[in-house]
């Protein structure tokens, strides 16, 4: 077999990076082998269907990814850094933007929401796991599938390079010729089919499995975005689902859904990709909302303030986000009727978001407030995340984005949005949720210095690209002339970069440090907070609560705790739990193999894997399972070691 | 074993393969665009029927109607406003 195919050759960073990935796995396989952790990795981890396992597996997919897209973003900084800079070629600056913002959005943001929503909606809910266990496995498998399958487009063939919304025609077989754009159809495809799973498991869990008495207006704000976000999920991603399946029949059937000949319309591509990528924000934004509403709320030592309104303006977000999506592409040629009705539109989402700034002011107005590590992150959210709104209602303006489109004032706009918006949300969400996990709290003084790292050099990073974008610079061009006296502000940019990046190495220092030194939490509760999933002890044993708790009201552990109101009555019974199976892994692989294979149009192998496929799902179609019981003693027995207080 | 049989969904299966060849035979005859169109429309609206109803039971459990209805609404919402905002931006609204 002819190797020339598959290694991208002639680039020392590419080398470093084969070797790199050699190193690591080989690293990883023979530790576990000398650890002898093979059969532990298996037991306990591949073959989990536990959904805060999953969740945490999800959030460590979900680092390692931030690296890898933190590195493509500071090798496009650092080349961008003087002006004619020759670090990076056209073809490579084109290459990492590229899987930059793929990963960024695809798998670093999605993955590192639905990890935390694993984690915690079950809890919040009071209820012992997701809706479909196994199901929930398999979404994480295919998810990481596709994400594994888009990284080794670096080494093996060539990385996509149209750019992370490969518009056509440059996608086309014909402009981009290499195997990259396969990649990205392919294994957005993967991970796409996972994320539907995982809206449709959330969806049930949260409509049918509620403990008694948590009525729908007595959810916790965090599982009311998650709902609504996998509503839109589920309504969304069919759509990308239906061009990416469109994109793989242009480039490797001869298709001429997108092509610009033959009756094709290259640029429905483009309408089709924001008709998913528009509600997409709002995915990974509403359940970032969820989570300030829950730190905000708990270290303010308040309820949420106006909880229906905050309740209507996400259903109302969920609704408009579906009608924006033309805003991306105002300079397509359209005319004045459709860029006006859409301009109308994107600035009315201001209207339910400005409402939720407003109830996270009156919900700090008058609390004691406690400048926790996550509640630092939350604080800055407010007025970095309006900057990015209001420069949102700027480009929202038809007529005045003719001068933004495409600029880096476009690029600084949804830096501003996403990294307060989701990024800080998530590392918040990370740092508050982190005891209930692991069982004990990250150091508040690394925390703290790496909150200042993050949110000064975030500013110093992406504020001056807006001045770039109105000075004239475009978005993804690799250089630039000194003449144009865009050198100053980039470099500026670029030390930004290099504080952001430390952050984040601190942020990751925290973690290894407070597992090893950081005291442990006997109480479960270590923050004071007001919902179920501090009720119970921390770590979470596998079923989650001995006894269903039994909700009266809004914020039921607070009610519990401060008014002695009993969550638990009744005694332990036996728990009914899934059992573990090593399928939805066995899928994963498959999936991946498959995918590898039809980016290559290797049919006979696909061919072979894709039955693979048919047979994984009829073997659990005739499969009999019905899970196992836990019985009363060992119950007992568990909570007595955790230092319970519920028997 | 005739209970246990799942006839309602063997039939409901090979109905909904047999709507997928007649919709695929649009293709093979030399039909005008409407009338391809209208055998189209048909047999997706009989195959989205079919899969609700047979398939996912919309109608059978009473405690869960109203969401499930609410639900479909949204989705007939959501794809119409694709279909319909689809053809605004790229034909209708061109310049």
């Amino acid at each position: 077999m002819n190797l020339d195919k598959f290694l991208v050759k002639g680039e020392p960073m590419i080398y470093a990076a084969m070797v790199s990935i050699v190193v690591a796995s080989l690293a990883i396989l023979i530790g576990l082998t000398y650890f002898k952790k093979w059969g532990y990795m298996w037991r306990e981890w591949l073959t989990t269907v536990d959904h805060k396992k999953i969740g945490v597996m999800y959030i460590i997919a979900a680092l390692l990814m931030l690296f890898r897209g933190g590195v493509d973003a500071l090798l496009m900084r650092a080349q961008l850094a003087m002006p004619e800079n020759g670090l990076l070629d056209a073809q490579h600056y084109n290459e990492i933007f590229t899987t930059h913002g793929v990963i960024m959005i695809l798998f670093m943001a999605m993955p590192f929401i639905i990890g935390l929503m694993n984690i915690v909606i079950p809890l919040q809910i009071g209820a012992r796991d997701v809706a479909f266990p196994r199901l929930n496995a398999v979404s994480f498998w295919l998810f990481m599938a596709g994400a594994m399958l888009f990284n080794i487009s670096f080494v093996v063939g060539g990385s996509p390079d149209a750019g992370w919304t490969a518009y056509f025609p440059l996608a086309s077989l014909e402009y981009s010729p290499t195997v990259g754009n396969n990649y990205y159809s392919i294994a957005l495809q993967i991970a796409g089919i996972g994320t539907l799973l995982t809206g449709v498991n959330f969806i049930v869990t949260i409509l049918k499995m509620r403990a008694p008495g948590m009525k729908l207006m007595r959810m916790p704000m965090f599982t009311w975005s998650v709902l609504i976000t996998c509503v839109i999920i589920l309504f969304a991603f069919p759509v990308l689902t239906v061009a990416l399946a469109l994109m793989m029949f242009d480039r490797m059937f001869g298709g001429q859904f997108f092509t610009m000949a033959n009756g094709g319309m290259d640029m429905l591509w483009a309408n089709l990709f924001w008709v998913w990528g528009h509600p997409e924000v709002y995915i990974v934004i509403l359940p970032a909302f969820g989570i300030y509403s829950e730190i905000i709320s708990t270290f303010s030592k308040k309820n949420l303030y106006g909880y229906k309104s905050m309740v209507v303006s996400m259903v109302a977000i969920s609704l408009l986000s579906f009608l924006v999506w033309a805003h991306h592409f105002y300079t397509m040629g359209h005319g004045a009727m459709v860029n006006g009705f859409f301009s109308i539109t994107t600035m009315a989402i201001a209207i339910p978001t400005g409402v939720k700034i407003f109830n996270w002011l009156f919900t700090l107005r008058k609390g004691r407030i406690s400048f926790t590590t996550p509640m630092l992150y939350s604080l800055a959210f407010i007025p970095i995340f309006t900057i990015g709104g209001v420069t949102g209602v700027m480009l929202a303006m038809a007529s005045a984005d003719y001068q933004y489109h495409n600029t880096m004032f476009l690029v600084a706009h949804f830096h501003y949005v996403l990294i307060p918006g989701t990024v800080f949300a998530v590392i918040a969400g990370f740092h508050y949720w982190f005891p209930k996990m692991f069982g004990f709290r990250l150091n508040e003084k690394l925390g703290k210095l790496a909150f200042w790292f993050i949110a000064i050099c975030f500013n110093i990073t992406f504020f001056p690209l807006f001045f770039l974008g109105l000075n004239g610079m475009t978005r993804r061009m690799y250089t630039y002339s000194e003449g144009s006296g865009f050198g100053p502000l980039n470099m500026l940019a670029t030390i930004g970069s290099v504080g952001l990046a430390i952050g984040f190495v601190i942020l990751v220092y925290n973690v290894y440090w407070s597992f090893r030194y950081a005291p442990r939490d006997t109480t479960g509760d270590p923050w004071d907070a007001r919902t179920l999933e501090w009720s119970t002890h921390s770590p979470v044993p596998e079923y989650n609560f001995a006894i269903t708790p039994n909700v009266k009201g809004m914020d039921a552990f607070w009610a519990a705790k401060k008014e002695n109101q009993p969550l638990y009555e009744g005694k332990i019974e036996p728990i009914h739990m899934p059992n573990n199976s090593g399928q939805p892994f066995i899928l994963g692989v498959i999936f991946f193999f498959l995918g590898f294979f039809l980016v290559f149009s290797m049919w006979v192998p696909a061919i072979v894997t894709g039955v693979g496929v048919v047979i994984m799902l009829a073997w659990r179609s005739f499969e009999r399972d019905h899970g196992r019981h836990i019985s009363v003693e060992e119950i007992i027995e568990t909570e007595r070691k955790l230092g319970g207080d519920t028997v | 074993m005739k209970q246990l049989f799942p006839i309602k969904h063997v039939m409901g299966y090979l109905f909904s393969l047999v709507l997928s060849v007649v919709a695929l035979a649009v293709i093979f005859f030399d039909l005008s665009f409407s009338a391809a169109m209208v055998i189209l429309l048909v047999c997706a609206i009989l195959q989205a029927s079919l899969q609700l109803f047979l398939f996912m039971h919309v109608s059978e459990a009473a405690d869960t109607k109203k969401t499930l209805y609410l639900n479909i609404a949204y989705a007939v919402f959501v794809g119409l406003v694709t279909i319909f905002g689809t053809l605004f931006t790229m034909i209708w609204g061109y310049q």
